[in-house]
């Protein structure tokens, strides 16, 4: 199951912060988490990654796993520094008033899964 | 701040034999603002290399991942990005202060990161275990109170 990222938006009625015309693209996995360390444990390329972290390691991260958009939950918004290092990697940012928990459960709800099945394969 | 001490394709008194490129960057210790830029950057030396991209994905996420373990852990040292013809080694070495337990340190979970680092969203105990993951081979070489040696291999 896969989700575009327009679709995302709809669901956790998100705002967009950076890419507006890539909303187009289809994420395949997500994984919501703060800690860095797990998201590169655990998450796939083409996926979304939903945090409450705001620094510039997390667009470095995301960056170094090809991941296609990242979501702010409680409504964060990261400083236009952070903002712009997106930019430049063309990865997408929204925000959400959602918590973690509330936002990970709508998109599992709407068939998201975590990728676990693509990783054991 | 990140100083790139040596870029060349050639080194013949030192490179190990059949090196073809070999790239050696300074690392300092608690350097959070630069860190992951060496690793961006060898990830878009093996994208122009035209490595297969999910193998380059897996020395990405490695490489990052050593190059966190000197910020975070080590008191400064060095990362060794070379290509054989049938291997991409990524090697880091250090100053200390040493591990004193590797197969604790290889255990998911386990970590002794500092609490910046923690707050920055590191220090999950994940980094060496991850590297495990997505290396062929991984060699550790360490000692309490001296430095640490991490050779990373992907075959080719």
């Amino acid at each position: 199951m896969s989700l575009t990222l327009h679709e995302i938006k709809k669901i956790l009625n998100a705002h967009v912060l950076h890419g507006e015309k890539f909303l187009d693209k289809t994420v395949y996995s997500a994984c919501g988490s703060d800690l860095m360390s797990d998201v590169l444990s655990f998450v796939k390329e083409q996926s979304l990654l939903l945090t409450g972290l705001t620094n510039h390691h997390v667009i470095r991260t995301a960056e170094l796993l090809d991941v296609s958009a990242i979501v702010f939950v409680r409504g964060k918004i990261p400083d236009c520094e952070i903002i712009d290092m997106a930019a430049e990697h063309s990865i997408v940012l929204m925000t959400t008033k959602d918590t973690l928990f509330t936002a990970c459960g709508k998109l599992y709800n709407a068939g998201l899964s975590g990728g676990e099945e693509a990783k054991d394969a | 701040m990140l100083e790139e001490i040596k870029a060349f394709n050639n080194e013949p008194d030192n490179s190990p034999e059949g090196v073809l490129i070999r790239h050696v960057y300074s690392i300092e210790a608690e350097d959070f603002s630069s860190a992951g830029e060496v690793s961006r950057k060898i990830k878009n030396l093996l994208k122009q290399l035209g490595v297969d991209s999910e193998l380059v994905r897996r020395a990405a996420i490695a490489c990052y991942e050593a190059e966190l373990n000197l910020v975070i852990h080590s008191w400064g040292g060095k990362l060794t990005f070379q290509v054989t013809p049938n291997l991409i080694q990524i090697i880091t070495e250090d100053e200390g202060p040493g591990i004193p337990d590797i197969d604790l340190a290889m255990k998911e979970g386990y970590s002794t990161a500092s609490e910046l680092a923690r707050e920055l969203g590191f220090g999950a105990g994940m980094g060496l275990p991850n590297i495990k993951r997505c290396a062929d081979t991984v060699i550790i070489q360490s000692k309490a109170g001296q430095g640490t040696k991490l050779i990373i291999n992907f075959n080719i």
